[in-house]
């Protein structure tokens, strides 16, 4: 065995590494997670939201800036 | 505020110098690249002088561009996703400064360093060895600060954003320390550590993947925040971004000898580089998919909405410069483009239509949050900027290919009896119009930052105001 094997393996290893995060990420039981992380860009909003309401503010408007520009 | 003790007080304070800064430097940088793209049109303008020739400056243009602007945009806009996805205040306010002024000064040390013509020569590494080592200790920093406040994350995942934000930042530490590593002979004056065809091809690891990491993966960070939530809907595929993730980190490792091709490098690497690049293209696609996906079923927003405008636009220019790099990186292909002006447009079609773009769409997003505005002080401004953006780089970009092409035809072009049919003059001469084209595509691009200069300066304005009048009326609220 010369250092040619170890960099086949090495490819074959890199391959397999990548199939299996493939596999990891597309296989079913995953998704409820994937989902819960996909909206974590706005979890924040309804943190602010909600707290807001709990704290009884009337007044929305530092609710409001951190919500996304919207037209 | 009142609002501190309800919800988690984000640091904002260093993500709005960041990107304030950002507006600045892209000024002085864009302005360089204009003054040097006027430079050919009319050579005369080096003003015969050492400090102002077109050899000193262009690093100038491309470190301030780049790090100056592009580091900016990145420091500010990881400083604040990682904050508001992991809904926790920023680790080591004091730290985070540092990394704010520790920047500003190695951007002052360029500025004064390049025209004064103290370089390492290595391309986009020019920097001497003392800034090399300041740039090592902010950039240490800026990596400890960011993976300090994941740690205090409330939520168990870690968001995609900060996945790519990190890997840029570990990237680059390694690259930055190892393709600097010198024999300080004074000062001001270093030789690098390596020799020869090693030294060229460390140089080119380091070099591709200052776009791989620097200009790609952190700006993807940015991507994949700013787009979903500038069009108010979670990214397409969140499993796409795990796979994008991976792939891309995994294989823009090894694209570096494409810059390469046909010198003293060996064969089998000019060749290995080739096949890793043409593979890039899989994963820079399927990022550019997730993004523009991301839009279905808010297309309808693109009619009103500039700033989705802008994030919608860079990711199709990303898509463009990443399927025209791994045909540039064939080794046929290359043998017409390399040493051509179609290297530079390809360059500026990543760097404007993607980076810069990218940037602008978010720093409208991030801006008026941070100056506790609802928007920016005119959104007639952004929509005037993103067209002048756009004007500006398709010009920019059509000239540098018309005349790379025009370039390899003509060195390449023999007679019956091998002689050569032009001489490097005539394509000179013939590239002249070109010039003129790409210095009128800087100026709309130009043109287009300093509006939004104007429009974040209003908008800080009124944000300062807000600000002073809701401390006014909130006192008297708490005191009841």
């Amino acid at each position: 065995m010369d250092i040619n094997d170890l960099r086949g393996l090495s490819t074959v290893l890199a391959m397999i590494a990548f199939l299996g995060v493939c596999f990891w990420a597309y296989s079913g039981h995953k998704k409820r997670d994937f989902n819960e992380a996909a909206s974590l860009p706005f979890a924040d909003d309804e943190a602010h939201i909600n707290t807001r309401h709990a704290s009884g503010l009337a007044k929305t408007e530092h609710a409001d800036k951190d919500k996304g520009a919207i037209q | 505020m009142s609002t501190a003790t309800i919800q988690p007080t984000y640091n904002y304070k260093v993500v709005r110098q960041f990107a304030i800064m950002a507006v600045v430097w892209a000024i002085v940088g864009m302005g360089m690249g204009l003054f040097i793209a006027t430079q050919m049109v009319f050579p005369e303008l080096n003003l015969d002088l050492p400090w102002t020739s077109f050899g000193r400056l262009r690093p100038l243009h491309t470190n301030a561009v780049i790090f100056a602007f592009g580091g900016c945009v990145l420091f500010a806009t990881s400083y604040y996703v990682v904050q508001r996805t992991c809904q926790a205040t920023l680790a080591m306010p004091g730290l985070a400064s540092f990394t704010f002024w520790g920047w500003q000064l190695v951007i002052v040390l360029a500025a004064i360093t390049l025209p004064m013509g103290m370089t390492s020569s290595k391309e986009y590494a020019e920097l001497e060895w003392p800034i090399d080592i300041l740039i090592a200790i902010v950039w240490v920093s800026y990596a400890i600060v960011f993976f300090a406040t994941i740690m205090k994350r409330k939520a168990k995942h870690i968001y995609v954003a900060n996945w790519f934000f990190g890997a840029f930042i570990i990237t680059v530490a390694i690259l930055h320390i190892v393709n600097s590593a010198s024999v300080p002979v004074t000062l001001t004056k270093s030789y690098s550590a390596y020799a020869g065809a090693m030294d060229a091809m460390i140089q080119w690891w380091y070099g591709h993947n200052a776009v791989g990491f620097f200009l790609t993966a952190g700006f993807l960070g940015m991507m994949y925040y700013f787009v979903p939530k500038q069009a108010e809907r979670p990214v397409y595929s969140y499993r796409l971004s795990i796979v994008h993730f991976w792939a891309l980190i995994a294989i823009y490792i090894w694209a570096g000898p494409h810059h390469l091709h046909y010198t003293a490098l060996p064969d089998w690497a000019q060749s290995l580089g080739m096949v890793m690049s043409l593979i890039l293209l899989a994963p820079s696609w399927g990022g550019m998919i997730n993004g523009i996906m991301t839009l279905s079923g808010a297309w309808h927003k693109l009619r009103t909405d500039p700033i989705l405008r802008f994030l919608v636009v860079s990711l199709s220019f990303y898509g463009m410069s990443t399927f025209e790099g791994p045909m540039m990186a064939i080794k046929t292909v290359n043998a017409l483009s390399h040493y051509t002006d179609w290297t530079i447009g390809h360059v500026h079609s990543g760097a404007l239509g993607w980076v810069a773009m990218v940037s602008f769409g978010s720093l409208y997003h991030l801006i008026p949050k941070v100056c506790g505005r609802e928007q920016m002080y005119s959104i007639g401004l952004i929509n005037t900027h993103f067209w002048l953006a756009t004007i500006g780089t398709v010009l920019y970009v059509v000239a540098m290919w018309v005349n790379g092409i025009t370039q390899g035809l003509m060195w390449r072009a023999v007679n019956n009896d091998g002689t050569l049919t032009y001489s490097f003059l005539e394509s000179v001469t013939a590239s002249h119009f070109g010039y003129v084209v790409r210095a009128i595509g800087g100026a709309f691009f130009l043109a287009g930052v300093l509006i939004m200069a104007y429009n974040l300066y209003r908008t800080v304005k009124l944000g300062s105001e807000n600000q002073q009048e809701g401390e006014a009326q909130a006192s008297p609220a708490q005191m009841a």
